[in-house]
């Protein structure tokens, strides 16, 4: 009789927890990826783990206290380490709805992957999505800083290119009048001597002899 | 001798206290960064591909040799001889013909304005390049942060989409960091919206670098052009290593080449090969005749229009074949997507597509970085040609008092450029953008090029041109050049003038507006291949989601270009906008199949 009811019982189970099943989820853990060498075995012990793990996350949910690691199903575990779960309750005839289940993992999604090392894109629960974290938010926009180097560069070599040419005029200014002082004490030359000044020699009106211009004199070296 | 013919016209040498270049270097340096602009980088690879790859090349080449050349020569050697800004000669040629003078001086300022603010929103894109995850690769939370987050656009998860602005969602990150991030964009002209105030911050930061380096004129752009000529070329080149090494910059690359030579009876392209070469070359601007009018007086012009231009027309080149390889590569990564439908151009294609190929990139940010420090260099001397368009004639005629130093004149410039591009800030801005770009310039540069070469041939007198050009570089023009110059040339801008006035005539004026409402026509859910002309085959199957995400792209890339003329199709888009018959009425949400604008002209140059 024992067997009939352990048989029985089986078959319960095993159809109550079955892919597709309703209020299955279907796990995919990627261990070697995560991990490389250091990748662990999946066994038995480690499946009783996510049991323990899902059984403590439906606990903390109000009205479910009191779920065990038997009300855990796991089925068609697989090599590459994939398997459907569902959580029935305490009399074992059917399953909790999805929702509460997904909520719970939800909230306790953090330690769960932390308890097998693993991440969010490598310990997947396909049909309940990862919350993500929010964008990080700095206080002062990045390009503001940007900006405020480049204008405060632009402002500062503007400002120098400014004052240097103002200096340069006012050179300039000191250097035309004592160039005025010069030109009048040459000029006074000019009726002393015979010479002729070379700047009396340019090209005012005169011809400009092209027999006598080379090639290269045409064009401007670079 | 040209001493006999010109000495009523040319400013007395003894006394010439004009500026003149360091070396030859610079000068050539400046007319290339002058000539080679967003324009090569935006708008020749597309033509490239969308008019038969490699045959496109033929009539390029052709309007290269028939009329970009020959106008290019006559601004050098007419600024080279005349030694003024575009005013001062025209005012030498003729007085009849000042007029030009003027018109070119009025295009450049216009230009100036809408053209820093294209360097605005590259600059803006710019700073936001410094932090990893670029701002556009992923949606913002909605206000509430409710909900699960979707993974991004081009993950295979799908998953529930609460919790992210709506917006976004229904139209990809990258297109939502434009419209919305960006520009703050309304749905129509009419409705102004407020100033952005970002946008202003990065407005005043661009003018306030343009007049650092146009401050006293070709002293200052002389030693800024070595850098801002030569880096982007240093980009390119990365680029182009880097992406020759992505998967599917081959298909990229053979789908742009690949000729179609029967697309050359089409008289469409012929139209756009000349147009591309015109305003490519920044020809009529004034800023040609400006730089060239610093040279002394015998230098070889000839020579420096050939170099030029040819560099020009080989950077064009140089920028589709890396512009290419990664586009090719964002098609292989977007599920297969088609080349097609990334075929854009204008600003679409460095805001939206380009940017989105950067993403998949492995150091996206540094890509982003170098990317839009390269467009904005490449912008930025061609900014100081157009400033030199409206310094130099203002200099020449001495508009302020002779004791007033150049930094102030250029300094009230920059401010004047500044205060008017602010309309440009608005949330409606782009739209004004667009309607400059297609109104204010191109017409008007194809007539006052027309105006250029009719009179130097024909009222200065194609003899007196020749002994001039003889007198500044050793040789008299030869038979090509004067056929060019008498026949040629003046024919092919005519054709393009009429041309022009029938595109414009034919269609009313509109533009494209962005509806945040908008929804695609109903996509297949579920899964479809595409194929593409050319023979590339989409690798994978489209997803009925991002179907919905490319049918919106479309639509907001076709906004900032207008630049598809009329009657041709969009390659590999269905859905088009109906745009309000006038300016600034209608009513957003009727949305229907619509005809496009004529070309636009200085967003290609």
């Amino acid at each position: 009789m024992l067997w009939l009811l352990f048989f029985l019982v089986t078959v319960i189970r095993a159809e109550l927890c079955q892919p597709d099943a309703e209020n299955a989820f279907k796990v995919r853990l990627s261990i070697r990826t995560a991990l490389g060498d250091k990748a662990y075995v999946w066994d038995t012990n480690e499946e009783y783990l996510f049991r323990a793990m899902v059984a403590f996350s439906m606990r903390k949910v109000p009205n479910r206290e009191t779920t065990e690691i038997s009300h855990v199903l796991l089925c068609n575990v697989t090599q590459r380490v994939s398997f459907w779960f569902v959580v029935t309750d305490p009399s074992k005839n059917h399953t909790l709805p999805a929702n509460e289940v997904q909520s719970a993992i939800r909230m306790n999604r953090n330690r769960i992957n932390n308890v097998f090392f693993l991440n969010d894109q490598t310990l997947e629960f396909l049909k309940i999505p990862s919350t993500l974290a929010p964008p990080m938010d700095p206080s002062v926009p990045i390009w503001i800083i940007i900006f405020g180097v480049i204008f405060c560069i632009v402002i500062v070599a503007t400002t120098l290119l400014i004052l240097s040419g103002i200096r340069q005029r006012r050179r300039e200014n000191k250097g035309s009048s004592e160039v005025d002082d010069i030109e009048d004490k040459l000029e006074n030359m000019d009726t002393i001597t015979n010479s002729t000044r070379c700047d009396s020699l340019d090209m005012k009106g005169g011809h400009i002899n092209d027999v006598f211009m080379t090639e290269d004199e045409r064009l401007t070296p670079l | 001798m040209a001493q006999a013919l010109g000495l009523g016209l040319l400013v007395d040498e003894g006394e010439d206290k004009r500026p003149h270049w360091d070396n030859r270097l610079q000068y050539l340096l400046s007319c290339v960064g002058f000539a080679v602009g967003l324009g090569n980088i935006w708008r020749f690879p597309y033509l490239c591909q969308t008019y038969g790859g490699g045959a496109f090349l033929i009539p390029y080449l052709i309007a290269l040799v028939f009329e970009g050349i020959p106008l290019f020569h006559i601004e050098l050697a007419i600024g080279q001889r005349l030694r003024r800004g575009s005013i001062g000669v025209w005012t030498a040629i003729s007085p009849y013909l000042g007029g030009v003078g003027l018109g070119c001086f009025t295009v450049s300022f216009l230009v100036s304005l809408y053209y820093n603010t294209v360097l605005v929103w590259v600059l803006w894109y710019f700073l936001n390049s410094f932090q990893q995850p670029l701002p556009w690769g992923t949606c913002p939370p909605n206000l509430n942060r409710t909900g699960i987050c979707r993974q991004p656009a081009h993950s295979h998860r799908g998953g529930s989409v609460a919790g992210l602005v709506e917006e976004c969602q229904g139209s990809g990150t990258v297109s939502y960091f434009w419209y919305r991030r960006t520009l703050n964009i309304t749905a129509d002209i009419g409705d102004s919206g407020a100033v952005q105030w970002r946008l202003l911050l990065c407005q005043a930061a661009s003018w306030a670098l343009v007049y650092l380096c146009v401050s006293r004129g070709i002293e200052t752009t002389g030693k800024a052009i070595y850098f801002t000529a030569l880096f982007p070329y240093l980009v390119l080149t990365i680029f182009l290593v880097r992406g020759l090494t992505l998967p599917g910059a081959t298909e990229g690359l053979i789908y742009l080449f690949t000729p179609n030579v029967q697309i050359l009876l089409n008289p469409r392209v012929w139209l756009d090969a000349a147009t591309q070469i015109f305003f490519s070359l920044s020809l009529a601007f004034g800023g040609h005749i400006a730089f060239a009018s610093y040279n002394p007086p015998r230098n070889n012009c000839r020579r420096d229009a050939v170099i030029i231009a040819l560099v020009n027309s080989a950077t064009s080149l140089y920028a589709s074949i890396t512009i290419f390889a990664i586009m090719g590569f964002k098609a292989i990564n977007d599920h297969g997507q088609c080349l097609d439908r990334c075929g854009t151009s204008g600003p679409g294609l460095a805001f939206i597509v380009f940017t989105e190929a950067v993403l998949h990139m492995p150091g996206a940010p540094v890509w982003a970085v170098l990317f839009f420090g390269m467009l904005f260099s490449l912008g930025l001397s061609s900014m100081f040609g157009n400033m030199e368009g409206v310094i130099t004639p203002l200099l020449d005629m001495g508009v302020l008092p002779r004791w007033v130093p150049k930094e102030v004149l250029t300094g009230l410039a920059c401010l004047v450029c500044f205060l008017s591009a602010t309309c440009f800030t608005l949330q409606s801005g782009s739209y004004w953008l667009e309607v400059f770009d297609n109104f204010a310039a191109s017409l008007n540069l194809v007539t006052f090029a027309l105006l250029e070469v009719v009179g130097v041939t024909y009222v200065y007198g194609m003899e007196r041109f020749c002994a001039d050009v003889e007198w500044m570089t050793g040789r008299r023009p030869s038979l090509y050049w004067r056929v060019s110059w008498r026949v040629v040339s003046p024919l092919l801008l005519l054709g393009i003038l009429l041309s022009y006035i029938v595109l414009l005539a034919l269609k009313s004026p509109s533009y494209k507006a962005w509806n945040p409402q908008y929804v695609g026509p109903a996509c297949t859910e579920g899964w479809g291949h595409c194929n593409s002309r050319g023979g590339w085959q989409g690798r994978g199957p489209t997803r009925g989601r991002s179907c919905l995400l490319v049918e919106a792209w479309q639509l907001e890339t076709g906004l900032l270009q207008g630049l598809w003329p009329p009657g041709s199709s969009i390659p590999g888009g269905q859905s088009q906008l109906h745009i309000p018959k006038t300016l600034g009425g209608g009513r957003p949400g009727k949305w229907g199949p619509q005809g496009f604008l004529v070309v636009s002209a200085s967003l290609r140059t």
